[in-house]
C-alpha cells in the first residue's frame, strides 16, 4: 500500500519535472533562436536553416554594429537617459516618501498630498494634452522630454512610504529627542535601513527607462536623438522604403551581405546585454520588492 | 512650582517652534516632486478642454472654437470605433484570464518540486522575458513568425502551408495573448509562490497522518491557502479591462490586422499624432480615462471588501 503510493507519487514528480523543463525551454527558446540567428550566415538564415545552432557561423553582423555610428549614438542616449532618469527617480522617491510616511497628526497636510498623488496616478489627461504640454515647453529633442514627465514614480513612492511606515517608530523618536531634524533622520536612519527596498525600486526604474521607446518616438523629431529602443523599433519593426532610400549604396550592399534578419537579431542581442547584466541583481531583489507591496499596517 | 510651570511653557514653546521648522522641511521635501506633477500631470489635465474644442494645430488653446459635445457625438459615428472597443475588451479579457490561470497552475507545479537548484533555474529562465521591452520581444516574434521562421518550418514538417501570422486576422489576437503570456507568466507566479510558502506546514503534516493523497492535499489545503491571493488579483485586474497593452500591439501590428488588433490606445495615437485630430483624439482618450478610473475604483472597492486590501 505504502509502496504503491510512493511509486505513483514518484511518477507524478517525474511528470511535473518534465512539464516544467518543457515550459522553461519553450520560454527560453525564442531568445536562443535570436542568438543563433545573430551568428548565422545571411543566406542560411534566409533559407530557414537556423533551428538550434547558428548555421554558417560568422561575426559579420556584430562587426557591422561595431562600425554603426547611429547604433552607438542611440546606445549613448539610452545610457544618459538611464543615469539621469534613474537618479531623478531615486531622489524624488526618497524625499517624497519620507514626509508622506509621517502620520496626519505629525504632518497636517499629509493627506492632501497623498490624495494628489493618488489622483495623478489613476487619472491622466491622456496622450495628446501631454504631448502638447511637452512641445509647448520646447522640450522636444532634449533628454528632458524623456526623464522629466515620469520623474515622480508615484507607485514607488507609495511602496517606499509603506516600507518606511513598517520600520519601528522608536528609532525615529529617539533621534528626534536627540535633536535630529527630518533630513538627518532620513539620511542616517531611514535610508540605511531600507537599502534593499530602495535597490528594488531603483533597479525597476532603470529597467523601465532602458526599455521605453514611445516617448523617444514622439518627442524626438531627429533620429540622432533616438534612444536605443526607439532606434531598434524603427529599424526592426518598421522597415520603410523611406529608410532604404536614405542609405548609401555601400550601406545597402553591407546590409544585403548580413541580411536584415541576422543583423537585426544581433542588434536585439546587443540591446538586451544591459538588462542581462543587471538581471542577477534584479533577481536578488525583486521577490523582496513584490512582497514589499504588501507591507502594511 | 511657578518655576516648573514656567519651564513647562518654555519647553512647549521650543517644541512648537521646532515642529514648525520640521513641517517646513516636510513641505520642502515634497516640493520638487509636486512641481513635477503639477507641470506634467495637472497642466495636461487642463488640456482635456480640447475634447470640447475644434482644435486647429498651431493655434493657442484659449483661441480654439468651442463645440460642446460634438467631438463625442462624432466619435460614436465613426464606423471603426465599435470594432476598436471590441478588440480592446476582447484582447484585455483574454489576457486577464490567461494571466491568472497560467501563473497559478505554474506556481502549483513549481511548488511540488523539492529540488532546490532545479526550482531556482526554472525561475531564473521564466522571469527573464518580463524585463525585456516589447520592442525587443516583438523583434524576436517577427523573426520567429516570419515566412521562413522557425514556426513555419515546423509547420512545414507536418505538411502545412506557410502562414503570414502577423498579417492574419485569424491569428493576430492569439499571437498577442500568447506572447503576452510568454512575457509575463513567470513573473506572475512570484505572488502565488509567496502565498504558497505562507501556508502552515503543520496542515500538510496532519493531512499526511490522516493518509490524504497528494490531490486531496491540493484540494483541501493548497488551493484554499492561495484562494485569497487569487481573489485579490482577479478583482484588481478588473481595472485593466481597457488596457490591452499599447507597447505590445504597437510593435506587432500593421494595417492588415487593424480589424482584429487595433485597440483604443493605438487608435488614439493614430488619430491624434498621425492625423493631427487633436480634439477628437483627446475626446476618445478622455472617455477611456473616465471609464478606466471607474473600473479601478470598483475593483479597489471589491478588493477591499473581499480581500481586505488597501494600497495605503
Amino acid at each position: 500500500m505504502v509502496r504503491s503510493r510512493t511509486l505513483t507519487s514518484q511518477l507524478a514528480d517525474g511528470i511535473i519535472l518534465l512539464v516544467l523543463v518543457i515550459i522553461a525551454l519553450t520560454s527560453l527558446y525564442p531568445l536562443w533562436y535570436t542568438i543563433a540567428l545573430s551568428f548565422s550566415d545571411q543566406a542560411a538564415a534566409n533559407a530557414g536553416q537556423v533551428t538550434i545552432w547558428p548555421s554558417g557561423f560568422n561575426l559579420t553582423s556584430y562587426r557591422i554594429i561595431l562600425d554603426d555610428e547611429k547604433f552607438f549614438r542611440a546606445f549613448g542616449v539610452s545610457i544618459k537617459r538611464v543615469l539621469i532618469g534613474g537618479a531623478l527617480n531615486f531622489l524624488l522617491t526618497v524625499i517624497m516618501a519620507y514626509p508622506l510616511s509621517r502620520s496626519a497628526k505629525q504632518f497636517p497636510g499629509r493627506n492632501i498630498y497623498m490624495w494628489l498623488l493618488v489622483f495623478c496616478m489613476l487619472f491622466s489627461g491622456g496622450l495628446i494634452p501631454l504631448y502638447i504640454t511637452i512641445t509647448t515647453l520646447g522640450m522636444q529633442n532634449t533628454i528632458w522630454s524623456l526623464v522629466l514627465p515620469g520623474a515622480v514614480p508615484i507607485f514607488n513612492v507609495i511602496l517606499i512610504m509603506n516600507f518606511f511606515r513598517s520600520l519601528p517608530k522608536e528609532l525615529d523618536e529617539a533621534a528626534v529627542v536627540d535633536g535630529a531634524g527630518p533630513w538627518y533622520s532620513l539620511l542616517r536612519i531611514y535610508i540605511p535601513l531600507s537599502v534593499p527596498a530602495m535597490a528594488t525600486v531603483t533597479l525597476f526604474s532603470i529597467v523601465g527607462h532602458w526599455n521605453s521607446f514611445f516617448d523617444g518616438l514622439i518627442y524626438m523629431s531627429k533620429p540622432q536623438n533616438y534612444p536605443l529602443q526607439t532606434y531598434i523599433q524603427q529599424l526592426v519593426v518598421n522597415i520603410t522604403p523611406d529608410l532604404m532610400k536614405e542609405m548609401t549604396t555601400e550601406q545597402l550592399i553591407e546590409l544585403m551581405k548580413a541580411s536584415n534578419k541576422t543583423l537585426n537579431a544581433a542588434k536585439l542581442m546587443v540591446a538586451m546585454i544591459p538588462i542581462l547584466l543587471i538581471y542577477p541583481f534584479l533577481q536578488r531583489y525583486f521577490v523582496h520588492g513584490i512582497v514589499l507591496g504588501s507591507v502594511k499596517e | 512650582m511657578l518655576n516648573t510651570l514656567r519651564l513647562h511653557y518654555f519647553l512647549r514653546g521650543c517644541v512648537s517652534m521646532k515642529d514648525k521648522k520640521t513641517l517646513f522641511h516636510y513641505h520642502l521635501m515634497l516640493s520638487p516632486g509636486i512641481l513635477m506633477l503639477f507641470v506634467f500631470s495637472i497642466i495636461p489635465m487642463l488640456g482635456i478642454v480640447m475634447a470640447f474644442q475644434n482644435v486647429i494645430p498651431g493655434k493657442k488653446i484659449w483661441k480654439q472654437e468651442w463645440i460642446g459635445w460634438d467631438n463625442f457625438a462624432f466619435m460614436l459615428q465613426i464606423p471603426d470605433i465599435k470594432q476598436v472597443v471590441l478588440n480592446t475588451v476582447l484582447i484585455a479579457s483574454m489576457k486577464i484570464a490567461a494571466g491568472i490561470i497560467i501563473p497559478v497552475v505554474f506556481a502549483l507545479l513549481l511548488h511540488e518540486v523539492q529540488v532546490r537548484w532545479f526550482k531556482r533555474t526554472v525561475q531564473t529562465i521564466v522571469y527573464l522575458p518580463h524585463f525585456m521591452s516589447w520592442v525587443i520581444l516583438a523583434g524576436i516574434m517577427v523573426n520567429i513568425l516570419s515566412l521562413d521562421g522557425i514556426v513555419n518550418q515546423i509547420a512545414g514538417l507536418f505538411g502545412m502551408e506557410p502562414v503570414m501570422f502577423l498579417a492574419s486576422n485569424t491569428w493576430f489576437r492569439h499571437i498577442v495573448v500568447w506572447s503576452d503570456v510568454w512575457k509575463e507568466f513567470g513573473f506572475g507566479t512570484i505572488v502565488y509562490l509567496a502565498a504558497l510558502t505562507g501556508i502552515n506546514p503543520s496542515l500538510y503534516e496532519a493531512a499526511e497522518i490522516d493518509g490524504a493523497s497528494r490531490l486531496k492535499k491540493l484540494q483541501y489545503i493548497t488551493l484554499p491557502g492561495i484562494m485569497p491571493t487569487i481573489i485579490l488579483l482577479t478583482t484588481l485586474s478588473l481595472g485593466n479591462v481597457l488596457n490591452a497593452g499599447f507597447d505590445q500591439i504597437f510593435n506587432l501590428y500593421n494595417p492588415l490586422v487593424y480589424s482584429s488588433g487595433d485597440i483604443i490606445d493605438t487608435y488614439v495615437y493614430r488619430l491624434g499624432l498621425v492625423q493631427m485630430q487633436y480634439g477628437l483624439a483627446t475626446a476618445v482618450g478622455l472617455l477611456k480615462s473616465v471609464v478606466a478610473i471607474l473600473l479601478i475604483a470598483i475593483s479597489y472597492r471589491l478588493a477591499y471588501k473581499f480581500a481586505n486590501y488597501r494600497i495605503f
